[in-house]
């Protein structure tokens, strides 16, 4: 288990270290920086950042000396020619909606990373494009296999494709609207076997190191939409996480519920449990050898997006979504009104963390049953991760 | 040449540009960010996107003249110009 947290916030990535009086946080970078996603690459020891700088762009940013010094890492950027399709706006005439329009690709957000094995790195990206990096994050290239999917529209280099695409956007675009991958995980046995989730499409997955992707969708349910179960209803996971020792076992926290698949993401299964609080949220854990079991910080509805009634509380299952447990202990019961966003729940063994947008971050050392308050002041919190 | 002056923030986030006068070579705008970007690797991707647009949130003056082509930075400078980069005010 790691003795360290890394902490992205809105302001800075922070350290969280344990020592012997406790858990104890410090500025470790990027003081006055937005920080959307801070990790330790396994493989290397090399500490990133994935910056949103406001008026300077999204920015990588890595340490490979644990921290002491930062630097711009090669950034990742769109190639030239690489098109998407947008949305149309709703109408301002009554005339109805237009078709979609192509629009040149640029970046908007770095939201998340994972890495694979030695010297490769994978980072999700709004508007929606995978980024790998087979050279430790030296160069970097534009998945063609999932921006060029035919659901998005075909290849858009030279011309329409297909007309039209079946994903839409999330707000977290920087103030633009456009899709976003915010989950990308590694089956631990194979390195070119990779699972991304969209804002909002749904997942995907390639075996094949991103050459052939197909969407893994069967199964989720789409509350808002007239056909809920279609393949390209609209699905919106928040977050997607795997069991690193049982690999078959994956969690999806969801905008209509929480979902689990106990077949590599073949099919999903919606284990929901709203009168136990279980229901909505953004970010799920998953223990590292029991794929039944997991947490969640859930929020009340989507039209609330705060704690249920003032009190902030972890639902664990220990059964693959059968039941759930409220854990409360050593967590704040009255006028609490933590968000915990999708990055910023991690587990590590018996320990897990969290950290909310009112800049307090919470740890368990016992899996759950009790917590500790750790901070109360951090910036609102983005991620969490040991390492 | 053009003489340049940049928003401290720019200055803070690529010390290589704070020994001044900072003097490059440029006859538009598009030509001093390059050379800029020459002098510190790095810099134009945070004025410009990847397509070479001015980032929405930053502004560009020639003399006491805002720039008008963000798409190309196609505006002219001229030899005794002072251009200056800064971040936009967009609110808040």
């Amino acid at each position: 288990m790691s003795d360290r947290i890394l902490v992205g916030t809105r302001k800075g990535t922070f350290a969280v270290r344990r020592g012997p009086s406790g858990w104890k946080p410090s500025l470790l970078g990027h003081g006055g920086q937005g920080v959307n996603y801070a990790a330790r690459d396994p493989f290397t020891g090399t500490l990133w950042a994935l910056l949103g700088h406001g008026h300077w762009g999204a920015k990588l940013s890595r340490s490979k000396d644990d921290g002491a010094t930062w630097a711009d890492a090669p950034q990742v950027k769109y190639p030239a020619g690489a098109r998407h399709y947008v949305p149309p706006p709703p109408s301002e005439t009554g005339a109805g909606e237009g078709a979609p329009t192509l629009k040149p690709a640029t970046l908007l957000k770095l939201w998340v990373m994972d890495f694979p094995r030695k010297g490769r790195v994978l980072v999700g990206t709004i508007p929606g494009g995978l980024f790998v990096s087979d050279d430790g994050g030296e160069h970097w290239e534009l998945n063609r296999g999932l921006w060029d999917h035919e659901s998005r529209g075909g290849p858009l280099w030279d011309g329409p494709g297909n007309g039209t695409t079946k994903w839409f956007g999330t707000p977290a675009a920087e103030g633009d609207f456009a899709p976003g991958i915010h989950s990308v995980v590694t089956h631990p046995k194979d390195p070119d076997h990779w699972i991304v989730a969209i804002s909002t499409a749904g997942v995907f997955e390639t075996r094949d190191a991103g050459r052939t992707w197909r969407s893994r969708n069967q199964g989720l349910v789409m509350d808002y939409a007239p056909n809920p179960t279609d393949e390209w209803a609209g699905h919106d996971p928040h977050l997607v996480v795997r069991c690193p020792n049982q690999p078959q076992c994956l969690w999806q926290q969801n905008h209509c519920g929480v979902f689990f698949s106990d077949d590599g993401a073949a099919t999903w299964r919606k284990v929901s449990a709203p009168d136990a609080g279980a229901h909505f949220g953004f970010p799920v854990a998953v223990d590292r050898d029991d794929g039944r079991t997991a947490w969640l910080v859930p929020g009340k509805s989507d039209m609330h997006r705060t704690t249920i009634d003032g009190g902030l509380m972890v639902a664990r299952t220990t059964d693959g979504g059968t039941t759930w447990t409220q854990l409360r202990k050593g967590l704040p019961q009255e006028h609490a009104y933590d968000v915990v966003y999708r990055h910023a729940l991690h587990g590590d063994g018996d320990r897990l963390a969290f950290g909310s947008t009112t800049g307090n971050l919470y740890v368990s050392e016992d899996r759950g049953d009790s917590w500790r308050t750790v901070a109360n002041n951090l910036p609102p919190v983005y991620s969490v991760r040991f390492g | 040449m053009p003489t340049v002056e940049l928003t401290s923030h720019l200055l803070h986030l690529f010390p290589a540009l704070r020994e001044g006068p900072l003097v490059v070579e440029g006859r538009t705008v598009a030509e001093v960010v390059a050379a800029l970007e020459r002098r510190a690797p790095g810099f134009a991707f945070y004025v410009c996107d990847e397509a070479g647009r001015m980032r929405q949130h930053v502004l560009a003056y020639v003399g006491d003249r805002r720039v008008t082509d963000r798409g190309t930075l196609s505006d002219p400078v001229g030899p005794e110009s002072r251009v200056l980069i800064v971040q936009a005010l967009s609110g808040g």
